[in-house]
């Protein structure tokens, strides 16, 4: 018998990506970030660190800001993803977009994708009353030292944070 | 990354029993350390078995005036629940103090108490280390331990545990709640966890095919509280210390005090020493320096790391000394 571990492990799946519904046989070891750039050509989302701690492959599950990286794809049959390519809606471009392009808020731009998939669940999860580690008493509001705290899981090697914040707080009013 | 099954469960018995029959099959919550570890050649699977789905994905309030976590629940949920902000608000700050965004949204309760040390040369599998890979020795007692332990460790490792979660559950005397091959049973986070002595590859006393079901609180305990964190930058890193606390007076003396370390071991620390010096005697910033100082007589720091000495006695005095005013 030849020794079968080694041998890859495929598995069919089927998701609905940024509205459509795709379906691919995958390898079990299929990262959510690899079937999302090489198998379905979204390249949008980046991959940075592999490791969840540079926010570049952030994406949106089943409306949950996730690394992708860290999401094995299998694990996501019949899910709901979003990426920086579903964002903008009948030509028109995601409030979060726009302001990241009149605040300067990006320079190489690699970081960008996963920055406005973070920033549009981190709005979400505000809209809801999660706190926050700096929030007080009260439901949370989309201040610069809480865009700061919540957004830290998103790294700009560029050093853009002083045009991000305030792109994301104009954003949420 | 070596190829491996996937399946999900659908009970606690099914999950376990799949785990039975391969030593190299393990749990898969959230994803979010054990993926990684695949990733690094740290962890080898050949069968994932997928419990997210299972049976406690919820928060409820139990008949004895406690919570009952599912260990499913996801640490961005834990934190936002009601009934935690309610009844559990150190445990909610703890589990916000930790992690990013994104990894709350998919770490899971029971994957969070179960997670990895970050020590560089368990991460490494081309270093030696006894944890991961039992006699081969622990490079970090003469290398990279500015983060590691100087409570409790062993000759053989010095590995800290780095969750904040665990902190916070270890000073409200949380209950674990574990499916077995022998069926259900309870124990408490204090027996969950251990030492390295000899044994380093050992985390925990479960056995590899033991899921953690639930977690579980007693009522809560009566007093302020806070969940304070030292580290590198101000968010989304591991704490070099952290200190969760609840202290209750009456009459200016503490009537009921709890003080757990994290950062500092193998496990989340429980200040006993400091905890038993305090009870019943007044509530002063002297006496929470001395009793914090008794506590940290026990430690050995490493070459690199006897800034944590200092860092947790004062961390523990001034959080004291916070709590006793705002009393």
């Amino acid at each position: 018998m030849p020794d079968r571990r080694t041998d890859p492990v495929l598995t069919e799946l089927t998701l609905t990506v940024n509205g459509e519904r795709r379906r691919a046989a995958i390898d079990t070891r299929t990262s959510l970030l690899d079937l999302l750039r090489e198998t379905f050509g979204l390249t949008g989302t980046k991959n940075g660190c592999s490791h969840g701690q540079c926010g570049a492959c952030t994406v949106l599950l089943d409306g949950r800001r996730v690394n992708a990286c860290l999401v094995l794809a299998v694990t996501a049959q019949h899910a709901e993803v979003r990426t920086v390519e579903g964002l903008a809606a009948d030509g028109e471009l995601h409030p979060l977009q726009r302001a990241f392009i009149e605040h300067d808020a990006f320079q190489c731009g690699y970081c960008t994708p996963g920055q406005l998939c973070s920033a549009v669940g981190m709005l979400e999860e505000v809209a809801r009353g999660w706190p926050s580690a700096v929030t007080g008493d009260g439901p949370p509001t989309v201040t610069p030292d809480e865009v700061r705290e919540r957004m830290s899981g998103n790294l700009c090697r560029c050093g853009a944070y002083v045009n991000l914040v305030p792109a994301i707080v104009e954003a949420a009013r | 990354m070596r190829p491996f099954r996937y399946e999900r469960a659908t009970d606690a018995a099914t999950a376990v029993a799949l785990l039975g029959h391969d030593r190299s099959a393990r749990f898969l919550g959230g994803g979010t350390n054990l993926v990684d570890l695949m990733r690094l050649g740290v962890e080898t699977p050949g069968m994932l078995v997928d419990v997210r789905e299972l049976a406690g994905a919820d928060v409820t309030a139990t008949s004895a005036g406690g919570l009952a976590i599912g260990g499913a629940v996801p640490n961005s949920d834990l934190a936002a629940h009601p009934l935690v902000r309610e009844r559990a608000p150190l445990l909610a700050s703890a589990l916000l103090h930790g992690a990013s965004g994104q990894l709350r949204n998919r770490a899971t309760t029971a994957g969070n108490l179960l997670q990895r040390t970050r020590c560089v040369y368990f991460q490494d599998p081309t270093m030696p280390c006894n944890k991961r890979r039992p006699g081969s020795g622990c490079p970090a007692i003469e290398g990279e331990h500015r983060n590691l332990a100087i409570l409790g460790w062993s000759e053989h490792c010095v590995a800290t545990h780095p969750s904040d979660m665990a902190v916070a559950l270890a000073a409200l005397d949380a209950l674990v709640h574990v499916e077995g091959r022998a069926g259900a049973r309870t124990l408490s986070l204090d027996d969950l966890y251990r030492l390295p002595g000899t044994t380093p590859d050992r985390d925990t006393e479960l056995s590899h095919d033991d899921l953690i079901t639930a977690v579980e609180l007693p009522p809560a305990p009566a007093g302020a509280w806070r969940y304070a964190k030292v580290r590198e930058r101000a968010s989304f890193s591991f704490a070099v210390v952290a200190v969760a606390a609840v202290l209750e007076m009456a009459d200016g003396a503490v009537r009921d005090v709890r003080i757990a370390l994290g950062g500092v071991a193998h496990r989340p620390w429980r200040a006993r020493t400091a905890e038993q010096l305090l009870l019943g005697g007044s509530a002063t910033s002297e006496r929470f320096a001395e009793a914090a100082a008794a506590e940290l007589a026990q430690a050995r720091p490493l070459r690199c790391n006897g800034h944590k000495v200092p860092l947790a006695e004062h961390l523990i005095a001034a959080t004291l000394t916070d709590l006793a005013e705002a009393a």
